[in-house]
């Protein structure tokens, strides 16, 4: 068991090793049907509802490919700019656990379908942005596993477990496997360049529409294989994190398997080749198996499917249905907005492209649309742990808003609360401004008696103003603005508080 | 010469969870070396200009299209099922590997 004083701080671990990375990432397809049979792929549906004797391995019954995961699979390696095999195989990896009942997975071995491509991905440093390049292996086709339930025992773990439960909706889901090469050069950057590399993916895959790559349902996973080398040194003995299941994670389980292994190295250990298992509440891994040798998966050629030989046309008609991809996508709306690398960073980094393209198009004037999703609406997000994207504001509600502050109905400070309240459920942004009673408060005599008062409980600030120091005028400002709660409009109470003063500014 | 150790066939046996006596070890090891040296007879008659063969008849690209039909009722799913709990299939607790 690895715990924490068993590392060393990383920035001491990156002074006397090179990290390499390698990234393998699994990616649910969004198909309607599963792999290699028709049952529905629906997530959330009840226990073994989705099966049928194909993929509960039934004697007899035979497997078919589905057409439509093909055709993701070579999309999703023209996209990395992977060469499309002209022939290849599926094969049985046969292994002994019950999440499968065939006692193999159908998978591809020696003949990937893509091979030997690239994404580009930018990570922020101090000195501004600094992209990398990481060289894709592979991508294969294969189909998913189900899934099991340990019951009994203390834990619902597999120590101490009893029996396991086993619902097979899931087995047989497609999946892609990306396989990236080993990543050098990456320095202490390597978590941040591997949380970017997922993250591109991840926008890849939904530009493509070949997966809507839901984290939370478990419909993206990676195993993160690191290594460590004193320079000049030949590469380390890797280890492979599996179950790293969100972009934070993958972070973060690169940083601490780099922070453990320098430790071992570092007091003359050796790294051991082994699986690790990632623990998402400490943010730390464990030791797991052994890592299985290749040949015990007694790999061979999958007897009941068919070679698949897309022609130069299929592929050719394939890359004609590309879009454009998001890095293509954010260098046009960079350029469209007019704003700076930091600011459209941070954008990006929100998830707010998106968002803040679609309010655009709905006629929200683009500064306003920046400021309100990577402002309030992001802090929103924040406070309720929430995606932005999950955020339950349209485009539509946003230019309302901001129409109702171009009237001067609304405040900025007003048009917070009209927000909260959209997102609290209190209706739409009409019904929210009725039912808080949200308005600028534009009587001028309402106002000057707010404003007198303020005068009255700061005599001192009255005579400031009085006597030239204008700038002091913002104390009363603040008072008035907080008598109305907020629902003045701040310029105007100034001008008519220096108006009521007789001080010009 | 044999094509195949008594520690090999060990080995598949484990990783197929069979449990085999040192007897049945022996029996099976020699037997499997049969097939095995027959099989590399064959190979010894290929020719470098003959392809290993996965399929014996050259057909690619079958294919179905990407539509769902329903799956079978549960009650049948489970019907065959040797244990069944919770609507799921229950299996024997699972051990770790060493």
């Amino acid at each position: 068991m690895t715990t924490a004083h068993d590392t060393i701080a990383f920035a001491d671990a990156l002074k006397e090793f090179e990290p390499v990375i390698g990234l393998e990432t699994h990616v649910e397809l969004g198909t309607n049907s599963k792999m290699f049979c028709s049952c529905p792929t629906a997530f959330g549906a009840e226990s073994n509802t989705q099966v049928c004797p194909v993929c509960l391995g039934l004697p007899g019954s035979m497997p078919v490919v589905n057409r439509a995961a093909v055709e993701s699979t070579i999309r999703m390696g023209l996209a990395l700019n992977c060469d499309i095999a002209s022939w290849c195989r599926f094969a049985r990896k046969n292994y002994f656990y019950p999440d499968m009942p065939k006692d193999y997975q159908v998978s591809q071995y020696d003949e990937p379908l893509c091979t030997d491509g690239y994404l580009d991905v930018t990570v922020e440093t101090d000195a501004g942005p600094r992209e990398f390049r990481v060289e894709i292996e592979r991508v294969h086709m294969e189909e998913d596993t189900g899934k099991l339930t340990h019951a009994g025992g203390a834990t619902g773990r597999i120590h101490g477990a009893d029996y396991s439960l086993v619902d097979y909706n899931r087995a047989g889901i497609p999946l892609i496997e990306i396989v990236t090469k080993p990543l050098v050069g990456t320095g202490e950057l390597a978590p941040q360049v591997a949380k970017a590399y997922v993250t591109e993916l991840r926008d890849l895959m939904r530009a493509l529409g070949v997966s809507d790559v839901r984290m939370e349902e478990g419909s993206l996973r990676c195993d993160v294989n690191v290594s460590l080398n004193r320079p000049g040194d030949p590469w380390g003995t890797r280890s492979e994190t599996k179950n790293v299941n969100s972009l934070r994670s993958v972070e973060r389980a690169v940083h601490s398997e780099i922070e453990r292994q320098a430790a071992v190295l570092s007091s003359g250990g050796r790294v051991v080749q082994e699986t690790r298992h990632f623990h998402e509440d400490t943010g730390r891994s464990t030791s797991g198996r052994s890592k299985e040798q290749a040949e015990d998966y007694r790999y061979f050629p999958e007897p009941d499917l068919v070679p698949v030989a897309p022609s130069t046309e299929w592929v050719d008609e394939l890359r004609g249905t590309l879009p454009e991809l998001p890095s293509a996508r954010r260098a046009r709306l960079r350029a469209e907005w007019g704003v700076g690398e930091h600011e459209f960073q941070t954008m990006v980094n929100a998830g707010a492209l998106e968002l803040i393209e679609a309010s655009i198009a709905e006629g929200v004037d683009p500064a306003a649309a920046r400021k309100w999703w990577t402002g309030e609406l992001l802090r929103i997000a924040n406070d309720r742990e929430m995606e932005l994207a999950d955020v339950p504001v349209t485009p539509a509600q946003i230019r309302r808003v901001e129409s109702l502050v171009a009237d001067g109905s609304l405040n900025d400070k007003l048009a917070r609360q009209v927000f909260d309240g959209v997102i609290s459920g209190e209706g739409d942004v009409d019904e929210v401004v009725a039912g808080r009673g949200l308005a600028v408060v534009s009587d001028d005599s309402s106002l000057l008696a707010a404003i007198d008062t303020a005068l009255a409980e700061q005599p001192d600030v009255a005579d400031k103003i009085r006597g030239g120091k204008v700038q002091a005028a913002g104390a009363i400002v603040g008072a008035v603005m907080k008598a109305t709660r907020g629902q003045a409009d701040a310029a105007k109470v100034r001008a008519l508080l220096l108006e009521r003063l007789g001080v010009s500014e | 010469m044999t094509a195949i150790t008594r520690a090999e066939v060990e080995h598949l046996a484990r990783l197929a969870r069979l449990q085999l006596s040192a007897d049945e070890l022996d029996h099976y090891a020699g037997q499997l070396d049969v097939i095995l040296q027959s099989v590399a007879r064959v190979s010894e008659v290929a020719a470098e200009d003959i392809p290993p063969t996965s399929h014996p008849i050259p057909v690619e690209n079958v294919y179905r299209e990407d539509v769902a039909r329903p799956g079978l009722d549960r009650s049948v799913v489970a019907a065959g099922a040797p244990a069944w709990e919770d609507d799921r299939f229950r299996v024997p607790r699972i051990l770790d590997e060493e």
